[in-house]
């Protein structure tokens, strides 16, 4: 069984810092790590792998820098990770990263793609789906369980706003991944040496099955026009009283906006 | 692809065992703004099975024209089924605009569907406008509510946009509006249903919609505990149309269900009064909550984040305010 899981490398946006001035992000210091929902489809890959003995095979698309989470993919048990970086992918929207990563999976032998939701960077959760589509495969979407007969079955628990779905598909297909769903395993000290010595392999643009055209900016039929930080709301009265007074001030807003 | 042939905008109504969702009739509202600047029409796309008598309704909260698809296919939502059944109305209809709840079943649609039809989709929009050249502009947010970003998508059409539950407001129901009632019949290619629905199981985890609510006593990592939260039901109890919500911290320790998150990866709400209990206002809970009518932040740590975002500001222990705060309330509401 070969399994292939869509990864990707996000600042991490708990501690990321807007510079007031210009508006802008900082990225300095900022660490970047593998996106926590991609983590958790790993984690359901290798729980593939130590079942069935599944291949596992992690790709990424971005800078020479995402060898980084290569190697912690490789650290947790990955067998094969490949690296899609060329500066002809620079400026894709999520239709043009998921044509991408659909020209290198075309080139592959898989029955299974897993991909997180959504990364915590755009949270649009729309290139795993997109690369669906591309494949012509089925997809299940915000999976938070996969019970695999061995054979071909994926029985899928799906989680909605009301509750959760059971789903069934067949081999090939896609499933996206909740990170509340599966906790990924810790990188091992064994497999963290093996990981450096571990070959990432980095694709071009040439080694692709797609048009070139469809690729990077020109194939991203969404452009951003700007981007500012949100206005700054003007901030109320703050009292720092005793708890007798603050009930009289809520009482007396409340009130006056009708509230009660 | 000629431009000039795409026309008018399309809402996907959401539809869940029949009942239409209530993100469907926010985006019908904030299309018949959009019509406006635009000069279009606002059509609803609505598909299910036996489900055209609610029509009326949707042409009475804003549609202008609704499109109707009505086939057992599309009882149940499924991936398949449902692209492509509206990958078809595009084609036969092509609007200028198509737009989607950004929910479990919108986000699963959407990129699909804007794939199939090689055009762009922009997200879980929170800001949508028509620019001077009758472009569709969506503002979202990004890197976790940090930065807002503009997108534009000027070549391919439809311009497809994705808005979250209770982000745009539903205009008054209207019962004099009148418009027309399409039907429209897709074809499927059975051989590429590959899903199988086995079971939909709605949990009864006292799933409440904390969005619809009018007041929301939120609480965070302050309140500390079920006790904490506890104070604040019974503050919620004596306020007409209050439920608690709460921080994404709360739901990870287990003492609230994801159901009352608000935030990023909760859900966005704007009631006419959010009391934040302990809340320290982390950005991704902001985003959740800021549009909220009026704000009140009660927190030990004055230096909180939360506060820049309130109306009132109060630096004090919220396990002593909230209990006096509920008797006293108590006694202003039954004068």
């Amino acid at each position: 069984m070969n399994i292939i899981v869509t990864i990707k490398q996000v600042p991490n946006t708990n501690v990321i810092k807007i510079n007031p001035v210009t508006g802008t992000l900082i990225r300095d210091g900022v660490p970047s790590i593998l996106n926590p929902d991609d983590a958790s489809a790993l984690e359901m890959a290798l729980q593939l792998k130590d079942k069935f003995g599944a291949h596992v095979t992690v790709i990424t698309m971005g800078p020479p820098q995402a060898d980084a989470i290569c190697r912690e993919a490789f650290a947790m048990g990955a067998d094969r990770a490949i690296l899609l970086s060329d500066r002809k992918f620079a400026g894709a929207d999520t239709l043009a990263t998921s044509y991408a990563l659909s020209g290198a999976i075309k080139t592959l032998d898989y029955d299974l793609i897993l991909a997180g939701r959504q990364a915590i960077d755009g949270d649009t959760a729309q290139t795993p789906v997109s690369l669906a589509q591309h494949l012509d495969l089925p997809q299940v979407t915000y999976a938070t369980n996969l019970d695999y007969d061995g054979q071909k079955l994926c029985t899928v628990t799906k989680e909605t706003e009301e509750g959760y779905q059971i789903l069934e598909v067949e081999t090939p297909c896609v499933l996206t991944v909740l990170s509340s769903a599966i906790k990924p395993r810790y990188m091992t000290v064994k497999g963290i040496m093996e990981a450096y010595d571990k070959e990432v392999e980095v694709w071009g643009a040439d080694k692709l099955d797609v048009d070139p055209d469809r690729l990077g900016l020109s194939g991203s039929p969404t452009r951003v026009k700007k981007s500012f930080t949100k206005p700054q709301k003007q901030p109320g009265e703050v009292f720092e009283v005793d708890p007798e007074e603050a009930v009289e001030i809520i009482v007396k807003k409340l009130k006056e906006k009708h509230i009660i | 692809m000629e431009k000039s042939d795409y026309k008018n905008i399309h809402v996907f109504v959401e539809q869940r065992d029949g009942v239409i969702q209530s993100v469907a009739l926010e985006l019908l509202g904030k299309a018949h703004e959009l019509s406006a600047d635009l000069h279009e029409k606002v059509v609803a796309v609505l598909a299910g099975y036996q489900i055209k008598d609610q029509a009326q309704m949707l042409i009475e909260y804003g549609a202008d024209e609704v499109i109707c698809m009505d086939a057992p296919e599309l009882k149940d939502y499924l991936t398949e089924q449902y692209t492509q059944a509206i990958y078809q109305l595009v084609m036969e209809y092509k609007p200028s605009i198509m737009l989607i709840g950004a929910s479990t079943i919108g986000r699963d649609l959407a990129p699909r569907l804007a794939c199939r039809l090689n055009t762009g989709l922009t997200a879980d929009c929170t800001k949508l406008e028509i620019t001077e050249d009758m472009q569709l502009a969506s503002t979202r947010p990004a890197f976790g509510g940090n930065l807002m970003a503009t997108i534009l998508n000027t070549e391919h059409r439809p311009q497809m946009s994705t808005v979250r539950p209770g982000v745009m407001q539903k205009m008054a129901r209207d019962n004099s509006r009148k418009g027309d009632i399409i039907d429209f019949k897709p074809t499927f290619d059975e051989s590429k249903f590959k899903v199988r629905l086995v079971k939909n199981v709605k949990e009864d985890k006292g799933v409440v919609d904390i969005t619809d609510a009018k007041i929301l006593i939120s609480g965070g990592r302050g309140v500390g505990n079920k006790a904490g939260f506890d104070k604040l039901q019974a503050l919620a109890d004596v306020l007409p149309g209050a439920e608690v919500s709460s921080s994404r911290a709360m739901v990870d320790a287990g003492i609230i269900d994801h159901c009352r998150q608000v935030g990023q990866t909760g859900k966005t709400v704007r009631p006419n009064l959010y009391m934040a209990c302990g809340i320290s206002g982390a950005i991704q809970h902001l985003a959740g909550m800021e549009e909220s009518d009026l704000i009140i932040a009660i927190n030990k740590d004055k230096f909180a984040p939360i506060f820049g975002v309130a109306d009132l500001g109060i630096v004090c222990d919220l396990n002593k305010v909230v209990p006096l705060l509920t008797t006293r309330l108590a006694k202003e509401i039954e004068k």
